[in-house]
C-alpha cells in the first residue's frame, strides 16, 4: 500500500529525516517510536503532504501512485488519514458541518453524490458510538473550547467517517489519562481490518498495550535504525532510548576510525 | 508569491456575472450639475412645484458643503460636472403590469435572477426594480394594496401620495446632513416607497432591486420607509453594475421611519461593481442611511452584506428616539484585491431603556482596507440605555488592513455600554488541517469565512442568506494562493 524509499527530508535548511525506508501493507499496525527529535512527526506530516516540509530525496508510493506528486487533498482523497497531534480550532464551523463537507469532498472525488442530510446523520450516530463521542459536541465550533481528549477523540471520529485506507496517528496518545486512551483505543481496534493499514506514531509503549502492533521501528536522528514485533518497544520501555542512543553512536564511532585509516 | 498574485489576479474579473450591458435606449440629460439640470429632471419626472424647489434648496446647501475627508480610503477627486445625473430606459410611458415590460430589460433581469413574472415568485417577494434613475416594474402591488400597504416607486409616490413624502421626506436625513445626502436630496431621481398602515403586518418581503446600466452616470436613488404604530415590514435590497473601467457614483439616501411599537427590518445585500484586480473602475458607494425609532418599543434593524463597491462609504444608523425602542446593525463587510470600505453605524440613544445592538464582521484579502467605524451616543435623557457592540475582522493573507474605530459617548450614568473586538486571520495550520481532511483551500477558506459570519447571516431572509453565502464565497475564490 505504501512503500517509502530514501526519503529525505527539511525544513527551514534543517535536514530531519535521512533516508527513511519503511514499507506499509494492507491490514498491518505499524508503530514508530524513537525520542524527541528524532523526526516521527515530520515523517508523518511529509506523507500528509505539509508544504513547509521539503523532500530532497527519495520516493514514496501509495497505491502505486506517486504520492509527492498529489496534493495534500488528493492524497486524502486517496485514503490517507492523519490523526494530527494538536488539532486545530475552527471557529464558527460546528463539528457536523466540517465533516459534512470534508465526507462530501471526497464522495466528489470518486463520482457519489453527496450525501442527504438524513443518510449523514444516521452515519454520524453510528460512528459516534465508536468513541463515545458526547453529542453536543457535534453542534459545537469544530474543536473550539474541547478538552485534550475530546480533541482526540474527535480525530478518531473523523477517521470512523472517512473510512482512510492508511490511518497514521501522530502522538494520539499524548495527553491522555488512562480512560481517554482506553476509549480511544478502542476506536481504533473497531477499525482494524484487512484493508486498512494504521500507523502509529508515539513516544512511549503505553499505546501499543492497548492498540498492538504488527511491527514496530525505532526512528532516531532522521533514520530507522531497528525494527522489530512488540516485543521491540518492550525491550525500550525496559531500556529507555539510551541504549539506542549509544547503539547508533557507537556504530558510528566504530566505522570512523576505520574511515579514516582508509583515506 | 508570483503565484499567490497570479491566482489573485483570477479573482473579481472572472467572477463578477454581473457585468454585462443591456444594449437598451436610454434618454439621458447632458452631463453634469448646474439649476437646470436639476430644473429638467423634475420636468421629466413631471414633479410639483414644491419638489423642485426641495431640490434646488438641496442643491444651493451642497454648493455650499465640502466632501468628507475623515474615512480611511483614498481615490481620486471626483469631478462632480462629469457625470450624468439622469438616465432611463426607453420604454412605454406607463406599465399597467409587468407583462407590458421590455422584453430586453426582463431578459436583463431573468439574467440576473431576479424573476419578474409574479406567478412565478413562490417565495413570495415583492420587487421594485429600478434600472439607472428610474423604476421600472414593480410587483405584487395590487395584492399589497388591498391591505393597505403603499409599495411604489419614489416618483409614483411624489405623484400619488404627496402628504406623506412632504411629511416625512428629509425628516431623518435632513437634506444638508452631510456631502453625499445633499447631493442625493438634488439629484435623486428613483427608489422606493413603502407605508405600512396602522396594525399591518406586511405578509411578504419587500424588495428593491437596483441595476447601474448606463455609461458615465450616476446612481442616486432615495428609499422612504413608513411603518405606522404596530406594523411590522422586511425589506430586502440588492444591486449589481456592469463591469466599467471608470469609476461610477453611486449615493443613495435611505430613510426609515418606524412608529409606536412598530417594526422595521432591513437586509442589504451589495454587489456593485468592485472594480479589477489591479483596482480599476467599480462603483464608489457612498450612501446614507438612517432610521428612527420614533415611537414607544419600536425596532429597526440593519442587515447587510457588503461585498462590492471599489470603495464603500456607508453607516446606516438608527436614531432610538421612543423609550424603550431597540436598534440593531449586523454587517458582514467583505473586501478583495484594491476594494476600500469605510463602513459601521450610529446608535443615537435619546430615550429611556433604549437598546442597541452591533454585530460587525470585516473580512478582508488581497490588497484591500476594511474599516468599522461606529458611534454609541447616549445622551442624558436616555437613562438605562444599553448598547452591546462586538466587531471582529477576519484577515486573509498578509497585505490587507483592518481598522476599528469605535467612538463611544455616554453623557448620564445608568447607560451600560459593552465593546467587544477580535482579529484574527486564517492561519497555515487551519487550511492544512482542512485539507488533510480532503477539503481544498477554496472550499476551506468558504466554510471558515461562513463560519465568521455566521451569526450575521442568520439575521438575513432565509433566501438571501443562500444567496450571500454563495457571494461570498466567489468573493473570495482565489485569494488564498
Amino acid at each position: 500500500m505504501l512503500l517509502i524509499q530514501d526519503i529525505h527530508a527539511e525544513t527551514d535548511g534543517k535536514k530531519i529525516l535521512k533516508g527513511v525506508n519503511l514499507e506499509i501493507k494492507a491490514g498491518e499496525v505499524h508503530a514508530i517510536m524513537g525520542p524527541n527529535g528524532s523526526g516521527k512527526s515530520t515523517l508523518a506530516l511529509v506523507l500528509a503532504g505539509r508544504e513547509e516540509y521539503e523532500v530532497t530525496q527519495g520516493r514514496i508510493t501509495f497505491f502505486g501512485k506517486n504520492l509527492l506528486e498529489l496534493s495534500p487533498e488528493d492524497r486524502a482523497h486517496e485514503g490517507m488519514f492523519l490523526a494530527f497531534q494538536y488539532p486545530v480550532e475552527i471557529p464558527g464551523v460546528s463539528t457536523t458541518q466540517f465533516i459534512k463537507t470534508a465526507v462530501n469532498e471526497n464522495r466528489k472525488y470518486h463520482g457519489e453524490a453527496p450525501l442527504d442530510a438524513v443518510a449523514f446523520l444516521k452515519l454520524m450516530k453510528e460512528k459516534m458510538r465508536l468513541v463515545d463521542m458526547d453529542q453536543s459536541l457535534l453542534t459545537r465550533s469544530m474543536n473550539e473550547g474541547f478538552s485534550g481528549g475530546e480533541k482526540k477523540r474527535n480525530e478518531i471520529f473523523q477517521m470512523a467517517m472517512l473510512e482512510p485506507s492508511l490511518a497514521i496517528l501522530d502522538e494520539t496518545d499524548s495527553g491522555l489519562d488512562i480512560d481517554a486512551l482506553r476509549i480511544v483505543a478502542k476506536g481504533v481496534n473497531t477499525l482494524r481490518n484487512e484493508n486498512r493499514a494504521i500507523l502509529l506514531i508515539t513516544h512511549y509503549q503505553r499505546l501499543l498495550e492497548y492498540i498492538v502492533p504488527d511491527f514496530v521501528h525505532v526512528l532516531y536522528n532522521g533514520q530507522i535504525v531497528r525494527s522489530g514485533t512488540k516485543d521491540l518497544a518492550l525491550e525500550l520501555e525496559e531500556k529507555g532510548y539510551d541504549f539506542i542512543r549509544e547503539e547508533s553512536e557507537s556504530s558510528v564511532s566504530a566505522t570512523q576510525p576505520e574511515n579514516i585509516s582508509k583515506t | 508569491m508570483k503565484d499567490e498574485l497570479s491566482t489573485l489576479q483570477q479573482t473579481v474579473l472572472k467572477d463578477y456575472k454581473y457585468g454585462f450591458v443591456t444594449d437598451i435606449e436610454t434618454d439621458t440629460v447632458p452631463k453634469g450639475l448646474n439649476e437646470d439640470v436639476i430644473r429638467l429632471i423634475s420636468a421629466k419626472k413631471k414633479e410639483p412645484d414644491w419638489m423642485l424647489e426641495w431640490r434646488l434648496k438641496a442643491y444651493a446647501g451642497w454648493l455650499k458643503m465640502e466632501e468628507p475627508k475623515w474615512p480611511n480610503v483614498a481615490y481620486p477627486p471626483i469631478d462632480y460636472q462629469d457625470i450624468i445625473y439622469y438616465a432611463a430606459p426607453q420604454q412605454k410611458p406607463s406599465l399597467n403590469s409587468i407583462d407590458d415590460l421590455d422584453p430586453e430589460l426582463k431578459r436583463t433581469f431573468d439574467k440576473l435572477g431576479i424573476s419578474l413574472e409574479e406567478q412565478k415568485r413562490l417565495s413570495g417577494v415583492a420587487v421594485d426594480v429600478v434600472m439607472d434613475s428610474v423604476s421600472v416594474a414593480t410587483s405584487f402591488k395590487k395584492q399589497l394594496e388591498e391591505i393597505g400597504i403603499i409599495f411604489c416607486s419614489m416618483g409614483e409616490a411624489i405623484q400619488n401620495h404627496p402628504e406623506l413624502v412632504k411629511k416625512y421626506l428629509g425628516s431623518v436625513v435632513p437634506m444638508t446632513d452631510n456631502y453625499f445626502a445633499a447631493l442625493n436630496s438634488a439629484v435623486f431621481t428613483d427608489g422606493s416607497f413603502c407605508y405600512i398602515p396602522k396594525g399591518v403586518r406586511c405578509p411578504m418581503e419587500l424588495s428593491t432591486y437596483f441595476r447601474i446600466n448606463a455609461e458615465n452616470t450616476g446612481q442616486f436613488e432615495r428609499t422612504l420607509i413608513i411603518a405606522e404604530d404596530e406594523s411590522y415590514v422586511s425589506y430586502l435590497e440588492g444591486c449589481t453594475a456592469p463591469m466599467r473601467d471608470e469609476n461610477q457614483l453611486h449615493a443613495a439616501v435611505v430613510e426609515l421611519v418606524a412608529l409606536e411599537k412598530a417594526e422595521i427590518k432591513y437586509s442589504t445585500v451589495q454587489n456593485w461593481y468592485p472594480g479589477d484586480k489591479e483596482g480599476h473602475g467599480g462603483i464608489y458607494n457612498f450612501v446614507t442611511k438612517r432610521g428612527i425609532c420614533q415611537g414607544y418599543r419600536s425596532k429597526i434593524s440593519w442587515t447587510q452584506v457588503e461585498t462590492g463597491s471599489a470603495i464603500t462609504w456607508k453607516y446606516p444608523s438608527v436614531i432610538l428616539k421612543g423609550d424603550s425602542s431597540i436598534g440593531e446593525f449586523y454587517s458582514i463587510a467583505l473586501t478583495n484585491n484594491y476594494q476600500q470600505a469605510d463602513t459601521g453605524t450610529k446608535m443615537i440613544h435619546l430615550g429611556k431603556n433604549t437598546k442597541s445592538r452591533i454585530v460587525s464582521k470585516g473580512i478582508s484579502a488581497g490588497f484591500s482596507n476594511n474599516s468599522y467605524r461606529g458611534l454609541v451616543r447616549a445622551s442624558k435623557w436616555a437613562t438605562n440605555a444599553r448598547n452591546y457592540s462586538q466587531c471582529d475582522s477576519l484577515l486573509l493573507g498578509d497585505r490587507c488592513g483592518a481598522h476599528t474605530f469605535p467612538y463611544i459617548e455616554v453623557k448620564n450614568n445608568s447607560s451600560v455600554v459593552e465593546h467587544e473586538a477580535t482579529t484574527s486571520k486564517i492561519g497555515e495550520d487551519q487550511l492544512f488541517y482542512c485539507k488533510q481532511r480532503g477539503i481544498d483551500s477554496e472550499t476551506a477558506v468558504a466554510l471558515i469565512v461562513n463560519g465568521f459570519a455566521r451569526e450575521v447571516m442568520n439575521q438575513l431572509p432565509m433566501e438571501f442568506a443562500v444567496e450571500a453565502q454563495k457571494l461570498l464565497a466567489i468573493n473570495l475564490e482565489g485569494s488564498v494562493g
